[in-house]
């Protein structure tokens, strides 16, 4: 069963890739999180909402350990990130694509992937090549796209690419930052299906910010909304759009809320 | 799967290493076959497996957990067409198996290596070509700011007075200490070298002209001039480098406001300004160097000093020194801003635009200089 609040108290420990509990964060005066609590169950795709200056961005920084909070806990399998010692036991089973793929601009595609492999494993030099091949071949990249550097991709396949580099060591969790934006809008169902796919047979747990109206409606599992510094609410979206907190009915039952909802029931059907 | 409770990295044993064993056409997988953990397994297996023909059974039997990278590691070496007759089925291998197969018949295109002749010329011509872009670029730099010049003589209104001040704030002011810091120790050197010398001739009084007509007509402009060059070629080309990558000089372009009139002309001016009081810092912090020195090595009184400056030495070399600075102020913040301009979309050429305006504003200061030595020569100054 799905849990429906942003604590999920009857899942044990071991099935809960992140734990938030008690986030605090501010910049000087301006508090952004104030006592926020957060749980992914291993498996799901969760998706973060919420208006600007919310501090999504944020929540996933400080959740990646880029950002230390003022107050709480941040646990990743159970290890507390922000703490030196617990952090190296969680950072190699995380993979993060960023919002604009953040490909190392002196490297090609091929060798963006090879990296991270490069560098944990003692994996033979062949082995590794023909795997990150096979890596980019899996995120639906052409073969020759592997010799080229990243300033020679369009916006999208910069993002497989970022994609196939963030599963490059099959990492169990997966973040990812606004995947679809920026993309056209064949460009984000193709992405959207390759995220469901990407879970289906690697067994990842995926926790992605997004705007993407379709993309809620298609991958996520559950969404938490992001307001008043905490998660409002953390439930799938048809029971979000029952929710009677203004917000969320703006966000979800608005024309472009309506228009994704129907859309999303065209594909079901 | 790499299912995060059971494979706790951190303190998992030796004894579940990946391995394998193959025999009677069975390959037996044990251990934790994760990216992580193979090393040279997938060498190994493929070594094992070469030399068999037909069908192999496998045995998953022992398997701990297993990803990509381990089913790609099998199924690389299996035949293709009779892939995997599994003994014992695991979920996950089949399910990543279907994922990896599809993707066996790749081959890496082999890049092709260019031969040594063909590849020397192709440098040689590159070269080439780039050097005649550089200059054709220099050129319609040095022209487009001709012109903005022209144009912000006729409309003085124009200039753009706040950056102007903040960049001779950031470029000028904040190099003071660090130029008389400098100019400082170099005056102080000569004077000490010189000493030795002097001394021994008897006219050790001369170590004020050393230093006098050495800070004021070489040294003082020229460290100034290379100091700038170091902290504001560098700034200038930096700033607008990630100006450029980030777009903003277009969106300047698209909202029709004259880049030359905005970035560049400030940075020229403030150049033009703050170099020449640079030189005026760089001339006093040497000349007190050289006097310290004088006055605990060679018992030169200061007032000698100051008096013997006035009267030997004069305000000639000053001036001398001083004429320089304009073009040396001119080379540095050009060739900043205009290699800023010239930066691509990768974080590599922004470094590469960086060095190359520090290297070429040094080079032109030390070129202009020696022509102004011969310049001046032939002039009898």
């Amino acid at each position: 069963m799905t849990p429906t609040t942003s604590i999920s108290q009857d899942v044990p420990e071991s099935e809960l890739p992140i734990q938030v509990r008690g986030l605090r964060t501010s910049f000087g005066e301006h508090v952004i999180h104030d006592g926020l609590d957060l749980d992914v169950v291993s498996g799901e795709i969760m998706g973060i909402v919420g208006g600007s200056g919310t501090g999504k961005s944020v929540l996933l920084n400080t959740i990646l350990g880029l950002n230390t909070p003022d107050a709480g806990i941040v646990k990743l399998f159970g290890c507390d990130i922000h703490d030196a010692a617990q952090r190296r036991t969680a950072e190699n089973r995380i993979g993060v694509l960023f919002q604009n793929g953040a490909l190392f601009s002196a490297l090609t595609v091929q060798e963006n992937v090879e990296a991270p492999m490069i560098e944990h494993t003692s994996l033979p030099k062949d082995f590794v090549a023909a795997l990150a091949a096979f890596k980019l071949r899996l995120v639906g990249l052409p073969d020759e796209a592997g010799a080229k550097q990243p300033s020679e991709l369009s916006g999208g396949m910069r993002k497989r690419a970022g994609i196939a580099r963030a599963i490059a060591l099959d990492p169990p969790l997966l973040f990812l930052d606004e995947p679809t934006a920026g993309l056209d809008p064949m460009a984000a169902e193709e992405f959207d299906q390759l995220i469901c796919a990407l879970r289906d047979s690697l067994g990842l747990t995926i926790f992605m910010v997004t705007h993407d109206l379709d993309s809620l409606h298609a991958v996520c599992d559950r969404v938490a909304v992001l307001a008043d510094k905490k998660v409002i609410a953390c439930a799938s979206v048809p029971e979000l759009e029952r929710s009677d907190h203004p917000w969320i009915q703006k966000y979800f039952n608005g024309p472009r809320g309506r228009a994704a909802k129907a859309t999303a029931n065209e594909s079901a059907k | 799967m790499t299912m995060f409770d059971n494979d706790d990295r951190s303190n998992t044993s030796s004894d579940n290493a990946p391995s394998f064993t193959f025999k009677d056409k069975v390959l037996a997988l044990a251990g934790e076959w994760t990216a992580t953990r193979l090393g040279n397994v997938p060498d190994a297996l493929a070594a094992a497996v070469r030399d068999h023909d037909g069908a192999i059974s496998l045995d998953l039997e022992q398997l701990g957990s297993i990803d990509t990278a381990g089913v790609f590691a099998v199924a690389r070496v299996l035949p293709e067409d009779e892939l995997v007759k599994v003994v014992t089925v695991g979920r996950d291998f089949d399910r990543m198996a279907d994922l990896v197969r599809p993707a066996l018949q790749y081959s890496r295109p082999e890049a092709p290596k260019p031969r040594f002749v063909n590849a020397l010329f192709q440098s040689i011509g590159k070269g080439v070509v780039e050097t005649a872009n550089e200059a054709y670029r220099g050129q319609t730099f040095a022209g487009r700011l001709v012109l903005s010049i022209g144009r912000t003589i006729r409309h003085p209104r124009r200039l753009r007075a706040t950056p102007l001040v903040a960049i001779m704030g950031q470029a000028g002011l904040s190099a003071i200490p660090i130029v008389a810091l400098m100019t400082f120790f170099i005056g102080a050197v000569l004077a000490l070298v010189g000493s030795n010398m002097l001394q021994t001739l008897g006219v050790k009084i001369y170590a004020v002209e050393l230093v006098g007509i050495g800070i004021l007509r070489e040294f003082g402009a020229v460290v100034a001039a290379i100091l700038f060059a170091g902290r504001s070629a560098s700034a200038f080309a930096a700033q607008l480098g990630s100006m450029k990558m980030n777009q903003e000089i277009d969106a300047m372009s698209v909202m029709n406001i004259d880049r030359f009139e905005a970035l560049v002309i400030p940075r020229v001016l403030a150049a033009l300004v703050m170099l020449p009081l640079l030189t005026v810092v760089a001339d006093v912090g040497g000349l007190v160097g050289g006097l310290l020195v004088s006055w605990t090595l060679l018992d030169i009184e200061p007032t000698l000093f100051l008096q013997r400056l006035v009267e030997a030495v004069g305000p000639q070399p000053f001036w001398v020194g001083m004429a320089k600075v304009p073009l040396f102020a001119l080379a540095i913040a050009t060739t900043g801003c205009r290699h800023g301009m010239s930066v691509g979309g990768d974080v590599q050429s922004l470094g590469d635009r960086v060095t190359r305006a520090v290297v070429q504003s040094i080079f032109l200061i030390i070129m202009f200089d020696a022509l102004f030595a011969v310049l001046f020569e032939r002039l009898d100054l």
